[in-house]
């Protein structure tokens, strides 16, 4: 499993360049752009509780603007979660400065899981790289994708 | 001799491709880099610190300090979650993140975790984003 791991990790870090590493299949990631609410804090607090797993990317999953924001929805593509809230930052200078503010976080992107501020692109990988997210998804009820890849090749 | 005034002669050319600007290699320190380095050596007194300006790779004027990637290594990060080790990096570089500093990748690390990979890693390349809005992080 952590050879898995280690290997997606890899190939991630090799961050492939062009849009045909970005497309994510059967999109079931909701795009709410300007419908955020503007940035306050209350809605911002019912916005990332919405959601299990919510992000604010700079750009959207199919296009990210960033290659931070691109790195976060890589990550969430390989271990299958496709029913994330997705929200652009760039759509909202509101939302932009509220969720930095709301998160006491200088920086885009942002994930939260079940309403608790993750951290940005470096936690995620990180959490990706040594199997917590594995974990924290479980958490979640979702099952990681990576999980089932590794059992298909160990079973080779 | 002969062989002095090779030397020599190697010797300044040596210089010569030194001093030449836009050679490759990195840029000068500029203020911000400075000012990034003495605050967190002053905050974690790292074992290791390691910086780079990979602000080039962006769409931002030449000479730019808007992008950077930092592995601090520190015993003081001992105990605490990447969240709280990564907020403590935030608040000691609190005065650069609301000015210039536009993205900050962080390698939060105890000395024993750097032993395990130590290198700084690669950030993903630029997909340009924010040229409309340039200069608000």
């Amino acid at each position: 499993m952590s050879g898995a791991l280690r290997r997606t990790a890899a190939a991630l870090l090799r961050w492939g360049r062009g849009p045909g590493g970005v497309g994510l299949q059967g999109a079931g990631v909701r795009a709410a752009g300007s419908g955020a609410g503007g940035g306050q804090a209350e809605q911002l607090d019912a916005l990332v509780k919405k959601d299990k797993v919510v992000v604010f990317l700079k750009g959207t999953p199919e296009q990210p603007q960033c290659g931070f924001s691109n790195a976060v929805v890589q990550i969430l593509r390989l271990h299958g979660v496709r029913d994330y809230a997705a929200y652009n930052v760039l759509d909202d200078p509101d939302l932009r400065q509220g969720i930095k503010d709301y998160s006491n976080w200088p920086t885009i992107p942002q994930v939260y899981l079940n309403g608790e501020f993750v951290g940005g692109c470096d936690i995620l990988l990180q959490m990706h790289q040594n199997g917590d997210l594995v974990e924290e998804l479980k958490k979640l009820g979702i099952r990681s994708a990576l999980l089932d890849e590794t059992k298909d090749q160990e079973s080779k | 001799m002969l062989s002095g005034q090779l030397l020599r002669r190697l010797g300044s050319m040596a210089t010569r491709v030194c001093l030449s600007p836009g050679s490759a290699g990195p840029g000068p320190v500029g203020p911000v880099e400075a000012a990034i380095r003495a605050k967190l050596e002053q905050a974690l007194s790292p074992e290791v610190l390691e910086l780079r300006n990979e602000s080039g790779g962006h769409a931002v004027p030449r000479g730019s300090e808007t992008h950077f990637r930092v592995a601090v290594v520190s015993s003081r990060f001992e105990g605490m979650s990447l969240l709280q080790r990564h907020r403590l990096i935030h608040e000691t570089l609190s005065e650069e993140l609301a000015g210039p500093v536009h993205a900050l990748a962080i390698q939060a690390r105890t000395p024993a975790q750097w032993r395990e990979n130590p290198q700084l890693d690669t950030s993903p390349p630029c997909l340009g984003g924010s040229k409309k809005t340039r200069g608000t992080p």
